[in-house]
């Protein structure tokens, strides 16, 4: 196929003119094209989140209220969050979802900007997941806890009794051998080992962790797999298992309409309690939207999204949260006092006992 | 005459130009990279072989590199054997107007997403899935078996999936073979069974070999497929690696992994060239 110059335009112009002018209206058009897509990247609040921060109905009625595009990127595990961070220019990000435990870190790194506490609804928190000895460094809020939950034990009520959920022995018996699974997390879940074994998981050293090992290979050779969200969840769900070792309202209750009969326990022993929290980047470049956002999160309708969200349900942080009764019923929402009041903090060790975690959980994946 | 050999030498340097800068740009400067790291601290000190000898001296760091070669060389056999006779199939007894629509079928599996792929097994092998439906249906078995979340199910997985290359390497030699050794074999009195064993199979051998090496490779270093299907009752490499990353952010043991596993691979590559002189197939 041939174009023919002329016939397009039946002018004086040459066919290397055209192409000249036409090349200048594509620089001007790109020049163009550029300039609007920074002006827009300079309105655009830029947010590294986990999954439960993707779904539109969180963001849709921020974006619409503030007339921003907000840009996520999905990460798993702060390490890998840290590492994007660091392989980003300063100001490319405003705002990250972390672990509460770990805010400390990002902190060391001087990657996060205090917050204003008067600006934010901290007397509305829960106060055992406000979570002070990690997001607050030397006198300063680096972060605030919005969602929380608890890795402890879910099952499907109609394969097992209820009765026997209310002790973590039912994890290491017969009685269930071949009908559990594992979440493939080693924190929660050496903290649920600890409780078994009646130690504290904020008081944990080297020394616990031959008996901590001990008590996840009785777990393993219980199991039938160890999975991460989606596998453990799937898991639950279909009826491969009938446990969920570390599962807790963020594996049944986003199933509770199509799944009634899954549904978690507190045991007896208590409960690892996980918190995730919001912090904003030292350097980010839109700061007043960054903390909009973060006010937006925190929210009663802002933590009713987020605790509802399509990925994973959880406790939200504020008590005021606009859920519905239906809602509250699925999270538990009354029984908080007590499970809070029976919960046990997530394991938060130095880098040296948390290496030595993971070659524990190692061992424990590996043993056959 | 002097600047027409000097630009006649240039020439193919500046044809390879490109491909040497692609290759510098990302092979060999990320590579130096990842050694780089891989000997330093996690915490930020300074050069260290620690990263290295702690693969050496855990027992489960070490189980890990074991569990990745024994599923890669059961993977391997077991497609070149499903392979072979399949590629056969399709090159001698396969109508050649046939043969082309024949290799598209056989390479459908390529068409889809490799993790939606391994989800579908993962529901096929399931407890409620096909198969165990089947098995329990027919009275083969009173109670379903445990094949989702094995290292039977990651080999399944794997099998489908490599089945396919090495047919496609294997077919491709055994069309480049002339009839005419097979003609030779026969008038020197060789049987279809002796002709097979003594004048194809050898000659096919540079074919099963590229596969078997891709496949290998491709294996080794597969963090999917294992990740979904096997239910992490055991970790291979690639697992072990993509564990230092997640919470602690562990990118020089990570590394340090990631090299050695290069290194089997290597090792792999350099007894398959010696072999079978790869370079000149």
């Amino acid at each position: 196929m041939s174009i023919n110059l002329k016939a397009t335009n039946p002018t004086t112009k040459n066919p290397l003119s055209v192409l000249k002018s036409r090349f200048h209206a594509a620089c001007a058009a790109t020049a163009l094209l550029l300039a609007t897509g920074s002006l827009a990247q300079a309105a655009d609040l830029n947010a590294l989140i986990w999954c439960d921060h993707a779904d539109p109905a969180l963001l849709q009625p921020f974006e619409e209220a503030n007339g921003v595009k907000v840009n996520v990127k999905e990460f798993e595990g702060t390490g890998a969050g840290l590492a994007i961070v660091e392989q980003s220019q300063p100001g490319d990000w405003d705002v990250m979802v972390i672990d509460s435990i770990d805010v400390p870190r990002g902190v060391e790194k001087s990657l996060f900007e205090p917050l204003p506490e008067d600006k934010l609804p901290l007397a509305d928190l829960f106060p055992q997941v406000k979570m002070d000895s990690s997001t607050v460094v030397d006198g300063k809020r680096y972060a605030i806890t919005e969602k929380f939950g608890y890795n402890t034990i879910g099952y499907n009520k109609t394969k097992v009794d209820p009765a026997d959920m209310q002790s973590m022995a039912a994890l290491t018996s017969d009685k269930y051998k071949g009908k559990i699974a594992i979440y493939d997390y080693y924190l929660p879940v050496i903290g649920m080992a600890a409780l078994a074994i009646g130690k504290k998981t904020a008081e944990l050293t080297e020394a616990d962790l031959p008996a901590i090992k001990e008590e996840l290979l009785k777990m393993k050779a219980n199991a039938k797999l160890v999975g991460e969200v989606t596998a453990s969840q799937t898991a639950l769900a279909t009826g491969e298992v009938d446990i969920l070792v570390g599962g807790g309202e963020w594996v049944t209750a986003g199933l509770a309409k199509e799944n009634p009969a899954l549904d978690f326990s507190i045991p007896k022993e208590g409960a690892v309690l996980w918190s995730q929290s919001l912090a904003m980047f030292k350097d980010s470049k839109n700061k007043d939207m960054a903390l909009k956002f973060i006010q937006y999160i925190m929210s009663p309708e802002g933590q009713a999204r987020l605790s509802t969200s399509a990925c994973y349900w959880g406790m939200p942080a504020n008590t005021k949260a606009a859920l519905t009764d239906e809602q509250k019923k699925i999270l538990r929402f009354d029984e908080q006092p007590d499970f809070l009041a029976r919960a046990q903090p997530y394991p938060a060790p130095n880098a040296d006992l948390d290496k030595k975690m993971q070659d524990v959980w190692t061992e424990m994946l590996q043993a056959q | 005459m002097n600047s027409a050999t000097n630009s006649g030498r240039a020439l193919p340097w500046a044809l390879v130009t490109p491909a040497l800068g692609w290759t510098l740009l990302f092979f060999v400067l990320p590579f130096l990279a990842m050694a780089l790291s891989s000997l330093t601290a996690h915490d930020g000190g300074g050069f260290t072989l620690s990263n290295y000898s702690q693969f050496f001296n855990n027992p489960a760091y070490w189980q890990a590199m074991v569990n990745s070669l024994q599923v890669t060389a059961i993977v391997t056999l077991i497609s070149v054997l499903l392979a072979y006779p399949f590629a056969w199939i399709l090159a001698e007894q396969v109508p050649a107007r046939w043969q082309r629509l024949a290799l598209m079928l056989a390479v459908l599996p390529f068409w889809t997403s490799y993790v939606v792929r391994s989800y579908s097994w993962l529901l096929v092998l399931a407890q409620n899935g096909v198969i165990n439906r089947a098995l329990t249906g027919s009275g083969l078995f009173a109670e379903p078996v445990q094949l989702a979340n094995t290292r039977l199910a990651t080999i399944i997985g794997f099998v489908h999936f490599f089945v396919m290359l090495l047919t496609l390497t294997i077919f491709a030699n055994l069309k480049q073979l002339s009839p005419s050794y097979r003609k030779a074999a026969a008038d020197l009195g060789a049987g279809p069974v002796r002709t097979f064993l003594h004048v194809v199979l050898p000659l096919t051998m540079p074919g099963i070999m590229v596969g078997a090496f891709l496949t290998f490779v491709l294996c080794i270093g597969d963090y999917i497929t294992p990740q979904i299907l096997g239910g992490n009752n055991e970790l291979l490499m690639p697992q072990l690696v993509m564990m230092q990353i997640g919470r602690r952010g562990d990118f020089p043991l990570a590394s340090a992994l990631s090299i050695i596993l290069m290194a089997v691979v290597t090792i792999a590559y350099l007894a398959c060239a010696r072999w079978l002189k790869i370079e000149r197939a």
